[in-house]
């Protein structure tokens, strides 16, 4: 059996129903951990004070919209190529939390701007690629929420979704490619670390807490898409009756 | 307490930024919710009634 039995929306169904209660409750569990270790038990900075605190909501939520633009891509990518409606599904259902995610990332990052640069906000290569996401996000779901033909709306945002692709890569990598105010990583799989383990670890267990909420949202709208897919389909044919 | 409530002076700023935090991955997981129960219940109805008209055919409805 080959991992595209998974693109059947009945076998969808089976294994992400089962598997919706775990990756939820993970999610609840670490969102608590990482919330309470982030407020209660970090010490300041010395440089940034308690602002540093910001740094456990912004970096998360900033990677996870980049990573659920790049699922957006993939899911898309898939669904042209071997036309498998429910990877349309997940893609369009990823759309609103990663356009939520991206707001938070805005947001954050521009409270914790405000103290630390001295301004709210800059046009530079990281915080436009950043922005420009966020405009991708809005006009993916406008244009599934435009077109009535589900097969043609899936189409045309897939294409979009693809466009869009080059910013979600441009935003993750602009601290690298160029100079900008936003400063370069600070942590990294390979070694190299820039943040103390009492910085670290706490960031490390929201990272995972925003990747789990993100998984676990994505199941529950993807079963609601397929539903309400499922559910057009049955008014369809009784129309015809 | 007051002091933590305090954040070193830098107050409005992390519990905006926290604020914003609760605010959307909480208004997501309602709405994700919400629309998940609306469009179950939807397709309950359909499919109960898909299957009465399944088992009495419109021939033979008066």
């Amino acid at each position: 059996m080959s991992i595209w039995k998974y693109a059947n929306p009945a076998e969808f169904m089976r294994v992400s129903g089962a598997a919706l209660p775990w990756v939820a409750g993970l999610a609840i569990a670490l969102m608590a951990l990482g919330v309470g270790w982030s407020l209660f038990f970090t010490p300041e900075d010395y440089q940034q004070g308690q602002t540093v605190k910001i740094l456990f909501i912004h970096v998360p939520a900033a990677i996870q919209a980049i990573n659920g633009y790049l699922v957006m891509v993939v899911a898309s990518l898939i669904g042209l190529i071997r036309r498998h409606h429910v990877s349309f599904l997940v893609a369009k259902a990823a759309a609103p939390i990663g356009a939520g995610f991206t707001l938070l990332g805005l947001f954050t990052g521009a409270v914790w701007g405000e103290p630390m640069w001295g301004t709210w906000w800059v046009w530079d290569a990281r915080l436009t690629s950043f922005l420009i996401l966020f405009f991708f996000y809005l006009g993916y779901m406008a244009l599934w929420a435009a077109i009535d033909d589900p097969e043609k709306a899936a189409d045309l945002s897939a294409v979009l979704c693809l466009v869009g692709g080059v910013f979600a890569i441009l935003s993750r990598y602009a601290v690298q490619f160029w100079a900008t105010l936003h400063q370069g990583t600070s942590i990294s799989l390979s070694g190299n670390q820039k943040l103390t383990p009492e910085f670290l670890y706490p960031l490390v267990v929201m990272l995972l807490a925003f990747l789990l909420t993100f998984l676990a949202l994505l199941i529950v709208r993807t079963r609601t898409e397929i539903r309400l897919r499922r559910a057009r389909a049955i008014r369809l044919s009784t129309a015809e009756m | 307490m007051a002091e933590f409530l305090h954040m070193g002076g830098y107050a409005p700023y992390v519990w905006s930024a926290y604020g914003a935090f609760a605010l959307i991955v909480g208004g997501l997981t309602l709405a994700s919710l919400r629309a998940s129960a609306r469009a179950k219940r939807e397709l309950k109805d359909l499919e109960a009634r898909q299957s009465r008209a399944r088992r009495k055919p419109a021939t033979e409805s008066p």
